[in-house]
């Protein structure tokens, strides 16, 4: 490429004013721009955000994808009823369920296990999607930690405890399903 | 009670209250660091953090010590003992306050080598036998980039004591002594501290005296970016923790020495007035500590304040800094000032101080005037601005 050819951009750094000749005003500018900052700070007005006591806020928790939950219905019961499509949408294969007959009428199986493996699992919220009985969803829960491999290896019962700790600030998906129907509609008309 | 008792008590006190300082400073160093950045710094051990001293010096002692396979092992040893050493031994001149009184005997001066008549020479001697500590730790690491990192600073501190030296001829001119007591009492005898009269000497000392204590914006010698941590590379635990230890060192040095000279040690204009050595009580002596130790902080939280400001210079803008603007400097300083000492009255501040600001005030007129353009020529930034 030539040096005068047009697509070349030439840029020059502008010319310092008489201040930036003087070298002063420049350096008494950068003076008080950290001066203003440390007074800010001072007064209070920092951006640190003190974690493990103070929580960050959501813009929606209810979109948000985190630690799965399997979902209860009125009376208790996991309403998971097996039917394997989330183990199948799973691009990560970190659902593992066993099913069994179930013991109630009003569906033909249940699962006698259902286990995720939380450190193989990517977060695409992808089983929550294909769930058709809303059973399986995420929580706005982030901060997962565990101190050995098996402890991140979630079984049934630890699923249906992270439904209870979370149920008060996210309601089903079911709820949510419609909350996002009535809106959609709302709009349209 | 024994000759020697006194002096040891003073060596005690301020070897101890210096390891403490420096151990503190480090955590204001983050604290400020981090407010300036709108951040909070260190606040989880202990009270707004203030165990993180114990905490860092803990971790110190307690890691494991690497030395390289193709090191000099004794002048990789030697190197961080003789950084610290220099460092503290600049302390020995140093009054930090005046004078406490002693009952019917004549009062001891707060300085463990106190009224040294070479003090503010021995100082520099001193305070630059440091960079033997930085080039041996460069050299001995067997890295290049320590190896680097060590050549540029002995360049940088050998360049910067040149004005760091012409600066403060002129006050030893108006002082008439090298001693720093007798520099202190001279501003405290005329109530003019020499930043109002001589502030080109001032300007120029501040900037080589930051630049010899080698902080931003002039920490060439263990730029990340360049030489990943400069000198100290293949340094670890205590050994690495004597080098900052050190450097913390040289920032108190000349925080103290811009005080002593530029802005009159203990003397505070009605707060601390000049007495007799003899007449000094026991409040006015702890009065002048609290004065003196006031004015340190404060030009070392300045110090803070600057390295977070400015960004750090190119190598070749710091040695034309060095030879091409404070040298001149200096030297012009120094001129004003021997004019003002032959043809002005020894008393006669006024006309010297109005002098010293013409000083500035032409300077920086030349400066603005004369620098052309100094733009660097055009650069191609890809095509169709991509």
């Amino acid at each position: 490429m030539q040096a005068d050819d047009k697509n070349i951009k030439w840029v020059q750094e502008p010319e310092l004013g008489l201040s930036g000749r003087m070298y002063l005003g420049p350096l008494l500018d950068g003076l008080a721009t950290t001066a203003r900052h440390f007074l800010k700070t001072v007064r209070g007005e920092e951006m640190t955000q003190q974690f493990p006591e103070e929580r960050p806020e959501f813009g929606n928790p209810l979109i948000y994808r985190g630690v799965h939950r399997l979902n209860k219905d009125e009376q208790g019961r996991v309403k998971c009823v097996a039917c394997f499509l989330c183990a199948t949408a799973c691009p990560a294969h970190c659902i593992d369920i066993i099913g069994t007959e179930a013991p109630w009428p009003d569906r033909e199986k249940y699962p006698r296990s259902f286990v995720i493996d939380e450190l193989r699992c990517i977060y695409c919220g992808m089983c929550e999607e294909a769930c058709p009985v809303d059973a399986i969803e995420l929580t706005a829960l982030f901060d997962l930690t565990g101190a050995s491999r098996e402890e991140m290896i979630f079984d049934k019962e630890k699923l249906l405890s992270v439904y209870d700790v979370t149920i008060d600030k996210e309601p089903m998906r079911s709820r949510r399903h419609g909350a996002r129907q009535e809106s959609s509609s709302g709009k349209d008309h | 009670m024994q000759v020697w008792l006194e002096p040891l008590i003073k060596i005690v006190v301020v070897v101890v209250v210096l390891q403490g300082a420096v151990a503190y400073l480090v955590l204001v160093e983050r604290k400020v660091a981090a407010y300036i950045q709108d951040r909070l710094g260190p606040n989880r051990v202990g009270p707004w953090g203030l165990f993180q001293p114990i905490a860092d010096g803990a971790k110190f002692i307690l890691k494991e010590e690497i030395i390289p396979a193709g090191a000099n092992k004794v002048l990789f040893l030697i190197a961080p003992v003789a950084m610290l050493a220099t460092a503290t031994l600049a302390f020995a001149t140093i009054p930090f306050g005046y004078v406490i009184p002693k009952e019917g005997a004549t009062p001891i001066a707060l300085s463990i080598a106190p009224n040294m008549d070479i003090g503010l020479l021995f100082v520099f001697a001193i305070g630059s036998l440091g960079v033997y500590g930085v080039v041996l730790g460069g050299w001995a690491s067997n890295n290049k980039y320590s190896f680097l990192g060590g050549l540029r600073s002995s360049a940088q501190l050998v360049s910067y004591e040149i004005p760091l030296g012409l600066s403060v001829i002129g006050i030893l001119l108006f002082s008439g002594s090298l001693r720093l007591e007798t520099i202190i009492t001279e501003q405290a005898r005329t109530g003019w501290w020499w930043f109002v009269v001589q502030p080109l000497a001032f300007a120029v000392f501040m900037i080589s005296g930051c630049a010899e204590s080698a902080r931003l914006p002039f920490d060439l010698p263990e730029c990340e970016q360049e030489l990943v941590g400069g000198y100290h590379t293949e340094y670890t635990g205590m050994k690495f923790g004597m080098f900052a230890f050190s450097e913390y060192l040289h920032m108190i040095t000349v925080a103290f020495l811009t005080t002593i000279l530029f802005f009159g040690g203990w003397h505070f204009w009605g707060l601390a007035p000049m007495t007799d050595e003899n007449q000094v009580t026991w409040l006015g002596a702890i009065v002048r500590i609290a004065v003196l130790s006031i004015k340190v902080l404060a030009t070392i939280f300045f110090f803070m304040w600057i390295r977070w400001s400015f960004p750090r210079f190119r190598y070749d803008q710091l040695m034309n800094m060095a030879w091409k603007a404070m040298i001149p400097l200096g030297v012009v300083n120094l001129i004003v000032c021997a004019v003002c000492q032959e043809f002005l009255r020894p008393d006669d501040m006024l006309t010297r101080c109005v002098l010293g600001w013409l000083a500035v005030l032409g300077c920086v007129v030349y400066m603005a005037t004369s620098a052309g353009s100094n733009r660097s020529p055009a650069r191609a930034v890809g095509r169709d601005g991509a």
